[in-house]
């Protein structure tokens, strides 16, 4: 594996590499990302930004209860999220723990979505804590299944603990099991890395170790994807494809729960990367809620009056 | 026991309950104790609730909750919604007016001049919160290349005890949380019924929940168990009789509490006396 | 994919211009003479006909400070005169939106800044010093330490509102009364200031308005009745004004023009370097005394960060001032239109690489898309003088002693900013820094805590802050 050409593939290159890294200041990041969040986002540029906001949600069931009908309800959802109005689009996938990725793909396939993908989460989501054979047997389970589309989770002790190796190790492996049948995200879990700093030299080890995207959270710890978060995440991506040609996808997940949320997320892409990254093969939302927002935001811009709940459907 | 008139009247006013006010809240002594105020002519005012130690141990829980979230507050904040707040009184001058007079006896006009003068005060301290570092700060030329710096910050969770008035409890509160420390109030007899009123005040303006909490009862019974208190920083006894502040000192020496009473208002001092001074020291150099 | 922000405009509706504008003086609108237009720069509309205040007009204002001041203001204790200063900022937090859009018509400053930034800090100016007027004593003068009487106060064109409090706001605190005069640019503020003057129930003749222009200023400078001057604006009227003032017994404080540099270390934090730099010298236009307008670069990282700055630069939104999401707005006049292309002609004269992004500029009003010279040195023109338009000039250094001789190597010395994420350096940098105002990994920050004025042609004394107050204060015993 060629890395790029940026780092050798030992600890002792990849941590030589982060290091080097500009730090962030914590400040003038915040003010950006908040400068950014006053952006006034109004009728036809609304309206263009709900649909596409649509197009990148992965819309998303983790949770212990969940159960076959559950993850069909979701999927009925994500292809048709709004049943009387045909020109919604669908969603940018589903995500699902990997147990529940056949059920998914199949019932997808069975009313018209066989071009919504299945993403699942994977390497013991969301703690991450358990053998790399688990680990790759967990992946490897899901792609059997169905799932195009892989979200692991780095191992934060190691990276805490400053052990880049392992974690970068990691990535490549899962990376490998991948192959060429599945797109690889790899999850920070940025609450609990904290710092700014860290979200860089994270989102860098990640890119170098073969992610498809980088991804903010699990979604199950609290702060998660908050703008400056983003903002970091986005400088990488961009600055990355200066260095190497190509372009990283940015998947914040957690925390987005409404239309105004999601179009900041939107202003955050379009001033940092670039609009280059505006479409569903380069940014995604993980989100659940947020979806019957952006459908009530856009009925109201297509009737003229404020929507209510009783008018979009439950998963 | 008091007695009641027993005219009958064409509209009967709604009568207020007192209760205590912890943490934004207003519950009701654990203990379930009350006791009486009576007014000058012998009518009953109000049973405000008799603070427990078990009221004093939960309102000191909510203070500590509190005080971070208001120190980090800037300044600027602190001293936005302290001058709401004294908005707020200035609207219920009247209603203080008429309580002060009922509970206390004095006359409606030295009511009147009390209140104003309280609300005054207020504003005075409120106007220190971002000119407190100017006042007590420094930068410190110490002989080295290092930037050195004093800055001054609150305490923590600051307990008064003040004189059974409604000014001398304004005195003491004010002074405490405008730098950012949280306060516990044990507000004696009469005074319970204007500080209540303030409560209410409190309860509707921006103040977090938990800067102010104020337990209604004895001196007598909850000072002790205050000054022994080891998650209160400082205790202002300033409405405690002379003979028994020395025992109260002895009991808050065991976490070394800042401990002190004031004669005087409207003095700074009341105010760093419940900060402390950080200094710190960075090299200079390229 | 593109994303295109639509028109976000924010409604002029909320303001209400009146066709023509007196004084104000002893607490009424009073009518004045010579009247002359004042436009909306983003458009050249005419907002409405100001009038050109002459000896008269100024003797009327003075004589009404001073009786003000003697009969009122100087008897109200200073906890009453701080409650006049707590309903002003109380006032304007009620009426900000009015107040940012006029000044965004009158100044050609974006919306968004004058309702985010301005006129915010226009409210907590008032709000700070409301809280001083009955704290002399802890002010370090002494104790008791007294007013001047009556200042005369000239503010200038680039934060018309915001100028205009840190003037009245210490004035008023500490017991004087005062005469001001606005910008003949941007007056429209002011005299609406006057109204909530007039809401809060303020003494007649303690604070009073006459517009004009630099006759005005003059006669308000040289007027005996005149007990303090308070100015800002260019460093050529401000050394005018201490040679007018020369024989007298008038104290004065000026604050005047800047070349601000902005030391970029190469172990600073990169993304926020680049940042604080556009807010450095396209905040405001430009239009900023304390603008960081040299970019002092270290050479190892120059072409990447100037990279990355064209990057970002390419991002800033130059258009309607009453949009929402515009970032540059309109120059304030033609005449200052004219000398920053003066200036930027003589850069690339000079010599050096002019650059700016592909803008889309109006053909009405006065528009200069944001620019950077690369390739200057200390010897070029446009390293020395004040362009006060969103022009940056870009110097490299070697080593820190170098970067800060070329910090310093100014006749000016109002602000200077530091980058880098070492502690010990950036200590290092401001001490040796000659500049009033330093702002380490940050810049344009203004706070009414935060003591702002220059050293040696930036001005005398200090705005702001305990330190600001000893301007309007005679020491006490």
């Amino acid at each position: 594996m060629s890395f790029y050409g940026i780092v050798d593939g030992s600890e002792s290159s990849l941590k030589h590499f982060l290091a080097q890294l500009p730090g962030v200041d914590q400040v003038g990041a915040e003010a950006r990302a908040a400068m950014l969040a006053t952006r006034s986002i109004k009728t036809t540029s609304k309206r263009w930004a709900i649909d596409t906001a649509i197009t990148m949600v992965d819309l998303t069931t983790l949770e212990g209860a969940d159960t076959a009908g559950k993850v069909r309800a979701l999927c009925s959802k994500a292809v048709r999220p709004d049943p009387t109005d045909s020109t919604v689009p669908s969603v940018g996938a589903v995500c699902v723990y990997n147990d529940m990725v056949a059920i998914a793909r199949t019932h997808l396939d069975s009313i018209g979505g066989q071009h919504v993908p299945v993403a699942a989460v994977s390497t013991a989501f969301p703690s991450g804590r358990a053998s790399m054979e688990v680990k790759i047997q967990d992946t490897q389970d899901a792609i059997d299944a169905g799932a195009a589309e892989i979200d692991m989770v780095i191992d934060r002790g190691a990276f805490l603990s400053g052990q880049f190796g392992l974690v970068f190790d990691e990535i490549v492996k899962i990376r490998e099991v991948c192959g060429d049948r599945a797109h690889l995200k790899v999850i920070f879990e940025t609450g609990e890395l904290v710092t700014y700093e860290n979200v860089r030299k994270a989102s860098y080890l990640a890119m170098l170790a073969g992610a498809d995207f980088i991804k903010t959270s699990t979604g199950k710890v609290a702060p998660a994807a908050t703008p400056p978060v983003v903002l970091v995440m986005l400088e990488a991506v961009r600055d990355f494809y200066l260095m190497t040609n190509r372009r990283i996808g940015v998947k914040p997940a957690g925390g987005i729960r409404n239309t105004k949320d999601a179009i900041k997320q939107l202003v955050l892409v379009n001033e940092t990367a670039g609009p280059e990254w505006l479409t569903p093969e380069l940014f995604r939302i993980g989100a659940s809620a947020l979806l019957n927002d952006l459908l009530m935001q856009r009925m109201k811009m297509d009737d003229g009056y404020y929507a209510s709940p009783n008018y979009v459907t439950i998963d | 026991m008091a007695t009641t008139p027993k005219k009958p009247v064409a509209r009967l006013e709604v009568k207020k309950t007192y209760k205590l006010y912890i943490n934004g809240a207003f519950p009701r002594s654990e203990s379930g104790r009350v006791y009486e105020v009576v007014s000058s002519k012998g009518i009953s005012v109000a049973n405000p609730s008799l603070a427990s130690r078990k009221d004093l141990r939960d309102a000191v829980v909510a203070a500590r909750a509190a005080q971070s979230g208001w120190a980090k507050a800037t300044a600027y904040n602190r001293g936005q919604i302290l001058y709401r707040i004294a908005e707020m009184l200035e609207g219920r001058t009247d209603q203080l007016v008429t309580e002060i007079t009922l509970a206390t006896g004095v006359t409606p006009k030295k009511a009147h001049d009390e209140v104003l003068a309280a609300i005054d005060r207020w504003v005075w301290y409120a106007g220190w919160s971002d000119k407190l570092s100017a006042a007590f700060g420094a930068t410190n030329p110490v002989s080295g290349p290092y930037y050195n710096f004093t800055i001054p910050e609150p305490q923590g969770v600051i307990a008064v005890a003040p004189a059974e008035s409604f000014l001398s409890f304004i005195d003491a509160i004010a002074p405490a949380i405008v730098s950012g420390n949280t306060v516990v109030a044990l507000v004696p007899g009469s005074a319970a019924i204007a500080a209540m009123t303030f409560a209410e005040v409190l309860a509707t303006s921006d103040l977090p929940a938990g800067v102010i909490n104020i337990l209604t009862g004895s001196h007598d019974e909850l000072a002790p168990w205050t000054a022994s208190h080891m998650d209160i920083d400082g205790f202002d006894i300033s409405g405690i009789s002379k003979k028994k502040r020395a025992d109260l000192k002895v009991a808050g020496a065991e976490n070394l509490k800042r401990i002190h009473h004031f004669e005087g208002a409207l003095s700074p001092t009341r105010i760093y006396a419940f900060m402390e001074a950080k200094t710190v020291w960075h090299p200079i150099g390229v | 994919m593109t994303f295109e922000y639509a028109p976000a405009p924010e409604s002029r509706s909320i303001v209400d211009i009146k066709a023509k504008y007196g004084h104000f003086i002893d607490g009424k609108f009073v009518t004045g003479k010579n009247h002359f237009a004042t436009i909306n720069p983003a458009t050249e509309e005419v907002l409405s006909q100001l009038a050109l205040g002459g000896a008269s007009d100024v003797d009327k204002a003075v004589a009404a400070a001073q009786k003000a001041y003697t009969k009122t203001w100087s008897k109200l204790s200073g906890k009453e005169r701080g409650k006049y200063l707590y309903r002003i900022a109380r006032i304007l937090q009620e009426r900000a939106r009015e107040f940012a859009v006029l000044e965004t018509l009158d100044n050609g400053k974006p919306i968004r800044e004058t309702r985010d930034i301005d006129i915010p800090l226009v409210a907590a100016h008032f709000f700070y010093h409301a809280g001083w007027a009955d704290k002399l004593d802890y002010a370090g003068l002494g104790k008791s330490p007294q007013p001047h009487g009556v200042a005369g106060q000239i503010i200038p064109w680039n934060f018309p509102l915001l100028m205009l409090a840190w003037k009245v706001a210490p004035a008023l605190a500490t017991g004087n009364t005062v005469v001001l005069k606005p910008a003949e640019t941007t007056s429209l503020t002011a005299l609406l200031f006057a109204q909530v003057c007039q809401e809060a129930e303020l003494p007649d003749g303690v604070v009073n308005i006459v517009t004009g222009d630099g006759s005005t200023g003059s006669a308000i400078v040289k007027h005996p009745g005149i007990h303090k001057i308070a100015f800002t604006g260019s460093t050529e009227v401000g050394k005018k004004i201490a040679r007018a003032i020369a024989g007298t017994e008038k104290k004065a404080t000026l604050e005047l023009g800047g070349k601000g540099a902005n030391v970029v270390f190469d172990d600073a934090p990169i993304d926020e370097a680049v940042e604080g730099i556009v807010n450095g010298i396209f905040f405001n236009q430009g239009h900023v005394c304390c603008a960081g307008s040299r970019l002092i670069l270290q050479e190892g990282i120059a072409d990447e960060f100037i990279e990355k700055l064209k990057v970002r630069m390419s991002k800033i939104r130059v258009g309607d001032p009453l949009d929402k999401n515009t970032d540059l707005g309109a120059i304030n006049s033609r005449e200052q239109l004219l000398k920053i292309q003066e200036l930027a002609g003589v850069g690339d004269s000079e010599g050096a690489e002019r650059w700016s992004p592909a803008c889309n500029l109006s053909a009405k009003g006065f528009w200069f898309a944001p620019t950077i010279f690369t390739g200057v040195t200390q010897a070029h023109r446009i390293a020395r003088e004040e362009i006060f338009g969103p022009v940056l000039s870009i110097l490299t250094f070697r080593t820190p002693q170098e970067a800060i001789e070329k910090a310093n190597n100014t006749p000016f010395g109002l602000s200077a900013g530091v980058w880098s994420e070492k502690g010990s350096r950036i200590l290092w940098a401001t001490q040796q820094l000659r500049a009033g105002v330093v702002w380490a990994n940050t810049f344009n920050k203004f706070d009414p805590a935060s003591p702002f004025g220059g050293y040696k042609e930036s001005g005398w004394g200090r705005e702001g802050g305990k330190h600001g107050l000893s301007a309007y204060l005679k020491e006490g015993k």
